[in-house]
């Protein structure tokens, strides 16, 4: 009896799948393993969750609260789900807010073509925004000598601040403000040029889904990040 | 340590006896605003060698007719008599110390045989107004941190949380989560280091009853925590008060300061092996910092951001250790159910919601100020009774209650026992009490977009949802308003609230579209007639094309 | 035989690059003109809309008085009405000037950037609204087709299910920007 106790392994079901889990395995985690694809654009690979883009919700049998697949952990005898209709609805819904909320012009972006925010926008099937357009009035920080912010294009899925923070250490990159005033800023809000603490890592350009963070010299489509050096920083960090 | 109380005691109510008058002056914060320090510097120099005692107090309740002075007069038989003075100045201290001893100034009375003071039942407040915030030993003498000792001294923690779940208390800050089920869970959570933390970020627009109770009674909330650390193991505690209460802070630190001297706080409470800390933090105005998870990051000092739940802070709080959070309202019960016991307490109130709530009445009614009733007690006796109704006679239209979170709740309903249940079932919140009463005049949209702006420009921006949802229900609703909403824009609107409710990180945006949903619930008609009046002008032109044609 | 199927394309505020992808179907515009007849657009001589058309295509942002006009009138005269390319379906790079004040979009273009005649028109060019928007903000619209333009082949395919009276479901095919 006092063996059941220790068992760390939990099995659950996800879309009906029977699946099994580690201790403390995330449910976003468990399911991209077993091949089931749940949309998502502040988690990232390598640095710690956030939980606030909300496209990863997900439905758990028994309780009528939806709970993000990258902060819930697998618990034994769950029933998730990840694709019931409703969840769908609030998706495709949750996408249209971000894309009315900053100037998202994908014909003229550096990151057309190879952007998070525009393959989400393909992947949900939002042909349209069924929101009005929120128009705001957004500077572009050019101050750094290698890297560009453009808050027209951010999502606020902080991807760069938390791998300043984690990865790099230098946490150069913060937010400031409230509501839909929020800004990536840099410091105490100083020019990104004129950060003391920027290493020029450039880390979090790779890990900006969209064409928020770019590379100098980048014209339309031509910005292309990489970000498979997350992963494997951190892997090579626990040996 | 109860023989020292004793002492205490016994000095207390001789000095008290010793003057013939007892002259009390509200000095709280609505008071002080109208001048309550002047009148009672005016008040102290009039004493001129007369038997009487002049003293600042906390809340009278009857903040509308602030600054309020109340006159405790010992009769020789040793009974007292108690008369209540309304909007005194500095110039009427003359003509009240002349009249001590002769016939009350007619002109000034307040009456307190009304229903706003006969009908109320005091827990929470039972000290507010009778003793002086400043000073722990009046507080001692109205049988104050007894509690604390006989917990730490002669009760088991078990023991304490067993009278505290049998009381049937439950949160006082807005979501009335059973309180003993808390404290269980933190007392049984592993770890040696555990954390007290009381919610004192009062942020709700028209809610001041937090302030109130740190204002005119702070030990009872260090002494609800002390028993609270006592009964969950934890050793430290903070104090986590919004900025923009200077007072409250400031007799709080007082108050912290007192308690330590006396061994009430701090190492070995009571000679026991029981020590309990408490710190203060401010916070910086920031509404979203009294979610729980956001309150934690901020005392961390940390950006004032919720984080999903589960884990709750009863598991992994403060600094990643076992936390137990509870609104001021809370900690404040909780001396007097040590004292008279749990089933006392669970006598009061109706079958789920137990003992007194108290509530801030403010808008449009007569009697604006701090009342605490049993719950149950129905929305028609709050505002007709002891709210005095409403001023010039005005008829009542909704009463919204629970802040930003809440809902507006229709006058046909006012028969409702006010309880957690039934004010859920209404589609509103117990919130932490703020009563806002509107007339006939007030247009249910605009409330509703009032509502929206303060959710909008408080959401903390992590989570879209919220963040960009709010906008944009904010900006349907100016649209709908200000005649140029469509019924598509309704129908999109109703979609939005039930998104932002669903997905939304924390309770800010879960509960931001309250207010509309509530609105729409009740009075739909409003946003129809506003719609209508908008499409009426465009039709209103076709006719004439027509005959121009 | 029935009746062949009543095609019209409209311009809006775009760049017109949306009407050259419908060129660029190239050999398959024939493959179209056998059920359908395009009986008003810019690439065609008649001046005037229609009593009643079954397929529209709209390019372009509603930028203007005229535009906003044209649209209403437009969709009233329109059975499908389809947003064709991205400044349709998002207003795209028209849409850009929306965080600007009309008065200083004027500015920059006739004053600021003109070597000769520097001065706002009054007369012909149609005033400017004060925002660029999507023509779904304006009408309903039933097809959504976006792209910066959209290609050729998703034009067909488009115009092929709709002259066979499906509506078609372009997800996946196209994306804005594409």
């Amino acid at each position: 009896m006092k063996r059941q106790a220790n068992v760390r392994i939990k099995t659950l079901k996800i879309d009906g799948i029977d699946v099994g889990a580690r201790e403390g395995e995330t449910i976003l985690e468990l399911a991209r393993e077993n091949g089931i694809h749940i949309p998502t654009l502040c988690h990232l690979d390598g640095v710690s969750d956030w939980g606030g883009c909300r496209l990863c919700l997900i439905e758990i049998k028994g309780s009528n609260r939806l709970v993000p697949a990258c902060m819930a952990q697998a618990e034994e005898g769950m029933e998730v789900f990840t694709k019931t209709p409703r969840l769908v609805t609030y998706r495709k819904m949750i996408l249209d807010l971000l894309l009315s909320e900053r100037n998202h012009v994908c014909a003229v972006c550096v990151s057309n073509g190879h952007c998070d925010l525009q393959s989400m926008a393909q992947e949900l099937g939002n042909t349209h925004v069924g929101l009005p357009y929120l128009n705001p009035s957004l500077p572009v920080d050019a101050t750094h000598p290698y890297f560009i912010m453009d808050h027209n294009r951010c999502i606020l899925c902080q991807r760069c601040v938390r791998v300043c923070r984690e990865i790099e250490g230098a946490q150069t990159k913060g937010a400031m403000g409230r509501g839909i005033e929020v800004r990536i800023i840099h410091d105490l809000n100083e020019p990104w040029g004129q950060s003391l603490t920027c290493t020029s890592c450039g880390k979090c350009v790779q890990v900006c889904p969209t064409g928020a963070l770019l590379q100098r010299g980048k014209a339309v489509g031509e910005m292309v990040k990489r970000r498979d050096f997350l992963p494997y920083l951190q892997m090579m960090r626990e040996d | 340590m109860h023989e020292r109380f004793d002492e205490i005691t016994q000095k207390e109510l001789a000095d008290n006896r010793a003057a013939q008058h007892v002259v009390k002056v509200c000095v709280a914060a609505g008071c002080l605003s109208s001048q309550s320090a002047e009148v009672k510097t005016a008040l102290e120099q009039g004493v001129n060698g007369r038997s009487c005692k002049v003293k600042g107090v906390g809340c009278l309740g009857l903040c509308s007719e602030g600054p309020l002075v109340a006159i405790e007069k010992h009769l020789p038989d040793g009974s007292s008599q108690n008369i209540m003075y309304q909007n005194v100045t500095p110039e009427d201290a003359p003509a009240i110390m002349e009249s001590l001893d002769k016939e009350p100034v007619a002109r000034l009375l307040c009456p307190t045989d009304v229903p706003f003071f006969q009908r109320q039942q005091k827990i929470v407040l039972e000290n507010s107004g009778e003793i002086d915030p400043e000073r722990i030993e009046e507080y001692i003498a109205a049988d104050g941190y007894r509690a604390l000792i006989t917990a730490v001294t002669e009760m088991a923690p078990f023991e304490v949380i067993e009278q505290i779940t049998r009381s049937g208390l439950r949160g006082r800050g807005g979501g009335g989560y059973p309180t003993g089920l808390k404290w269980v869970t933190v007392a049984k959570a592993p770890g040696p280091d555990k954390f007290v933390i009381c919610n004192a970020d009062e942020g709700d627009p028209g809610a001041f009853m937090d302030r109130a109770v740190l204002e005119s009674d702070p030990h009872r909330v260090l002494e609800g925590m002390a028993i609270a650390a006592y009964a969950t193991g934890a050793n430290e505690g903070y104090i986590y008060v919004r900025g923009e209460y200077p007072l409250a802070i400031a007799r709080l630190k007082t108050a912290i300061r007192q308690a330590q001297r006396m061994g009430l706080l701090g190492s070995n409470i009571a000679g026991t092996t029981f020590s309990f800390n408490i710190n203060i933090r401010l916070g910086a105005g920031a509404f979203v910092c009294g979610e729980e998870t956001a309150l934690i990051a901020s005392i961390e000092g940390r950006r004032g951001q919720p984080r999903p739940r589960p884990p709750y802070p009863a598991e992994y709080g403060l600094w990643g250790k076992p936390t137990l959070i509870n609104n001021v309202e809370t900690f404040a019960n909780v001396p007097t159910i040590i004292r008279k016991g749990g089933d006392w307490y669970a006598s009061i109130g109706t079958a789920k919601s137990k003992g007194t709530k108290v509530f801030a009445l403010a808008g449009s009614i007569v009697n604006t100020g701090l009342i605490e009733v049993p719950m149950g007690t129905s929305l028609r006796d709050i505002v007709y009774e002891i709210g005095g109704g409403l001023p010039n006679g005005g008829v009542c239209k909704a009463v919204q209650t629970g802040g930003p979170s809440g809902g507006c709740i229709p006058a046909s309903y006012f028969d409702t026992p006010v309880d957690y249940e039934s004010l859920k079932e209404l589609g509103s919140i117990m919130g932490s009490g703020g009563m806002i009463v509107m007339d006939e005049s007030a247009s249910m949209v605009d409330v509703a977009r009032f509502f929206m702006e303060f959710c909008m420009t408080e959401s903390c921006g992590k989570c879209v949802p919220c963040r960009v949802g709010t906008v944009h229900m904010y900006n349907i609703l100016s649209k709908i308003y200000q005649g140029e909403g469509t019924p598509r824009d309704v129908e999109l609107l109703e979609k939005l609230c039930d998104m932002v409710s669903v997905t939304s990180l924390c309770g800010l945006g879960q509960s931001a579209p309250n207010p509309v949903v509530s609105t729409l619930r009740y009075f739909r008609h409003e946003y129809d007639e506003l719609i209508a009046g908008a499409n009426g002008s465009q039709t209103a032109v076709a006719p004439t094309t027509e005959v121009a044609s | 035989m029935s009746e062949k199927v009543k095609l019209a394309t409209v311009w809006l505020d775009g760049c017109s690059g949306c009407h050259m992808s419908f060129l660029d179907m190239d050999e398959r515009l024939l493959e179209l003109a056998e059920k359908a007849d395009l009986v008003y657009s810019p690439l065609v001589d008649p001046k005037t809309f229609p009593e009643m058309v079954d397929v529209v295509l709209i390019e372009g942002a509603v930028s203007s008085e005229e535009d906003y006009e044209k649209i209403k009138k437009v969709r009233a005269h329109s059975k499908v009405l389809v947003s064709l390319g991205d400044c349709a379906v998002t207003a795209n790079v028209p849409g850009m000037r929306n965080p600007f004040k009309v008065q200083d979009v004027y500015n920059r273009a006739y004053i600021e950037n003109a070597d000769y005649n520097q001065h706002i028109p009054v007369q012909v060019i149609p005033p400017l609204r004060k925002t660029s928007v999507p023509v779904h903000n304006v009408v309903k619209v039933d097809v959504f087709v976006p792209g910066c333009p959209p290609s050729a082949d998703l034009i067909f395919y488009v115009l092929s299910e709709l002259v066979d009276g499906r509506i078609p479901n372009v997800s996946g095919m196209t994306r804005f920007g594409a």
